[in-house]
């Protein structure tokens, strides 16, 4: 527990001017409607710090966009910061050689937000989560299946299906597919991004209690990245609150839960729904939702946050300590 | 009250070379005008196939084997592809668990709303890009002029979710199917957009059937909660009777592995064995191999038993007065 597995220096992701091959064949198909776009750079991560240690949990939460897949794919080694390091065991991950950055991408997993897109849908499911490990050597001869199906059974799917395509399963059912597939491979390190999200909460429960076993057993460590704060709650050491790229408190769960410090925490932590509550009315968004185009200068949280002062337009509030192990980045911690 | 719509013993099966999967099997359940219909259950049960077959979107091998969806008392599962286009996604649209479903890939986001709002009215250009862009701003996507711009693939996944539901809301539907719709969403966004759908069962008496696995959710918004498992609705009734008195065992057992229901840290309760395979399932009830209560009653099939005033629930051994 006491040996970093994954750290995050400094590091920034910019989406700009640039376009990859999808949107590149986008926009030659589309020429013929309007004007191309216009090069707006989103400021998907801003100086982002973090280190990982062997077999934590570490839960990230944050506002739909704020850049909480983007940090999962760069940890996952499939998509390079702008600016920074992103560390696996202490080594810089573009500075790996050939094989060693191909054991990295191994032992670093991620279940993807999507279950849809991630799967390849001309895949039949036996070669979606089997055909890593055989090609790996994980698999004992001549017990290829025996493997799969345990693979398939422990993510609640029934290897009677496994012939079958990513299309005839349910939204759920594919979601553990990929949780299958990524866990076939044997990971040190497995990036969840909303990796429960369309399940029910038994089979829920399962993969969780699923998940809590190989941390035990194996010293498998998680960046868990969900909207569900019960869930995060439930499984994290440690959890980093995002917003608009930064970090903005970073502590113990318990204490998270307990004493939120910062002020767009303690809004968060105010609006979840709990199961007790009845027909009720939803409230809509007070303020305006600042934009990673066009991020508010200071604290990117000033212009939704009741305690603001004329300080927090002007200057960006740093992460400081505010107990042990708690930290948090706010003007009002200034103020005694 | 006018029921907007009225489904009877609905059944979808995919006829599969490995055998017959009965994904809906005799789904019969009422939506009135501005009502919420919660549609919870286990992944895998049919609800998904249940939304596609209100819009007549079930593909090969799938069909509808039975039953009929009366929507202000025409049968669609008789209309014409021509007549259910002109509903489909105006008068009755649906939220895709797949955000794709809705979205193509190779369109400029703008584009694709423009014409899903031209689709149904006669707009103009401008005014068909003035609602799209509103509708991106009201589902919470800050800058909505520059990314209308975008390609889904710019979007976060939270985003994309976000631009699938806006196009639903476009033309004010009668009937919404929203499946899934929140899955990825904060709590602020979440709430932003529970706001605006509840604003839209009042002030446009959408009937809405909300399908989630999220209880926390749907206790807050829906006025009647029907649970599915393995193609059947085992429990209906209203939300607070369902959630706070469960009759079924496997509501009993879905509602006890809520994660705040459970002490941080230890194993999260969980219904004991696995989701019994739709392919082939046999006669008797579904849940008996999983079921603490299951007698040898169980090999045949459980009536629908109704709970006075109006809950139904289809058990032979159904809980009573048992605090979830
Ligand atoms: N094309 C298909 N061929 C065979 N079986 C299918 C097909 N499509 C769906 N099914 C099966 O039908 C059943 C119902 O699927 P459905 O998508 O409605 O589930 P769901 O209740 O929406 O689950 P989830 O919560 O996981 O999305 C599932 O068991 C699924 O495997
Ligand atoms: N390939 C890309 N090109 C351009 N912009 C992108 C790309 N990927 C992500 N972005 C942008 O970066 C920002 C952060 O996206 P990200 O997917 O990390 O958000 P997220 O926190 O995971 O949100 P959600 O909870 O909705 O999944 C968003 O504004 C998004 O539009
Ligand atoms: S720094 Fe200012 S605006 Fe930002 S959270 Fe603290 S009080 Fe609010
Ligand atoms: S019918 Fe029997 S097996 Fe099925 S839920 Fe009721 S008690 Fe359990
Ligand atoms: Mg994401
Ligand atoms: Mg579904």
């Amino acid at each position: 527990m006491n040996e970093p597995i994954i750290e995050l220096r400094g590091v920034s992701k910019r989406f700009g001017p640039s376009y990859d091959a999808a949107a590149r064949v986008a926009r030659s198909l589309s020429a013929r409607f309007g004007s191309p776009p216009r090069n707006e750079t989103v400021r998907a991560v801003d100086m982002f710090d973090m280190t990982v240690m062997r077999g934590e949990v570490v839960g990230l939460v944050g506002e739909s966009g704020c850049g909480k897949s983007t940090i999962g794919r760069m940890v996952a080694g499939i998509m390079p910061p702008t600016e920074g390091q992103v560390l696996f065991k202490g080594k810089d991950i573009v500075s790996l050689s050939t094989e060693q950055a191909k054991d990295a991408k191994l032992k670093v997993q991620m279940i993807f937000q999507d279950p849809y897109a991630s799967l390849n849908p001309r895949m039949r499911v036996e070669d979606i989560v089997g055909e890593a490990p055989r090609y790996h050597g994980m698999v004992p001869k001549g017990g290829g299946d025996d493997y799969l199906d345990a693979q398939l059974q422990r993510a609640g799917l029934d290897p009677a299906f496994k012939r079958r395509y990513p299309h005839q399963f349910s939204g759920g059912q594919r979601q553990r597919i990929g949780i299958a597939r990524a866990l076939a491979v044997q990971p040190e390190f497995l990036v969840c991004d909303e990796a429960v999200a369309a399940l029910d909460v038994s089979i829920q429960a399962q993969i969780l209690n699923l998940f809590m076993d190989l941390r035990r057993d194996l010293d498998l460590t998680y960046l868990f990245i969900s909207h569900d704060l019960g869930v995060v709650e439930h499984l994290s050491d440690r959890v980093l609150i995002m917003y608009l790229g930064r970090i903005v408190e970073s502590a113990p769960a318990e204490e998270v839960f307990a004493h939120p410090n910062h002020p767009y925490t303690q809004a968060l932590l105010a609006e979840v729904p709990r199961i007790e509550a009845r027909k009720r009315r939803f409230t809509a968004i007070k303020g305006e939702i600042p934009s990673p185009m066009n991020p508010p200068p200071g604290c990117h949280f000033h212009p939704r946050c009741p305690h603001a002062m004329p300080r927090c337009s002007v200057e960006a509030p740093v992460l400081k300590e505010v107990a042990s192990g708690h930290r948090s980045a706010c003007h009002l911690n200034d103020m005694g | 009250m006018t029921v907007t719509l009225e489904v009877r013993n609905l059944r979808t099966h995919f006829f599969t070379r490995a055998g017959i999967v009965k994904a809906v099997d005799d789904v019969s359940f009422k939506v009135e005008r501005g009502q919420v219909l919660g549609l919870v259950g286990e992944s895998g049960s049919g609800k998904s196939v249940t939304g596609f077959s209100i819009i007549g979107l079930v593909d090969p091998p799938g069909r509808l084997a039975g039953g009929s969806i009366l929507y202000r008392g025409q049968d669609l599962a008789k209309i014409s592809e021509e007549e259910m286009r002109s509903l489909r996604g105006n008068r009755i649209a649906m939220i895709f668990q797949d955000p794709m479903m809705t979205l193509n890939p190779v369109l400029r986001i703008d584009t694709q709303m423009i014409e899903a709002v031209q689709a149904h009215t006669n707009a103009s250009h401008s005014e068909a890009w003035t609602r799209s862009r509103d509708a991106l701003g009201m589902v919470g996507i800050p800058s909505p002029e520059e990314r209308l711009r975008s390609y889904p693939h710019q979007f976060s996944g939270g985003m994309r979710q976000r631009v699938a539901i806006a196009i639903a809301l476009l033309h004010n539907p009668d009937l919404l199917i929203a499946d899934e719709p929140t899955t990825a969403l904060d709590v602020t966004i979440q709430a932003q957009i529970l706001a605006e759908v509840q604003k839209l069962a009042t002030e446009h008496g959408t009937a809405l059937i909300w399908i989630t696995h999220d209880l926390s959710v749907i206790s807050g918004l829906a006025d009647r909660i029907a649970v599915m498992y393995a193609g059947r609705i085992v429990e209906a009734g209203e939300a607070s009777t369902v959630l706070d008195r469960p009759a079924h065992p496997y509501t009993h057992g879905l509602i006890g592995s809520v994660p705040s229901r459970n002490k941080k840290g230890e194993k999260l309760r969980q219904i004991p064995g696995m989701t019994p395979s739709l392919l082939n399932l046999g006669v008797g009830c579904a849940f008996r191999t999983r079921c603490a209560r299951a007698t040898a009653v169980c090999e045949q099939e459980p009536p629908e038993t109704l709970i006075p005033p109006e809950r139904i629930v289809r058990c032979f051994h159904p809980m009573q007065d048992v605090a979830a």
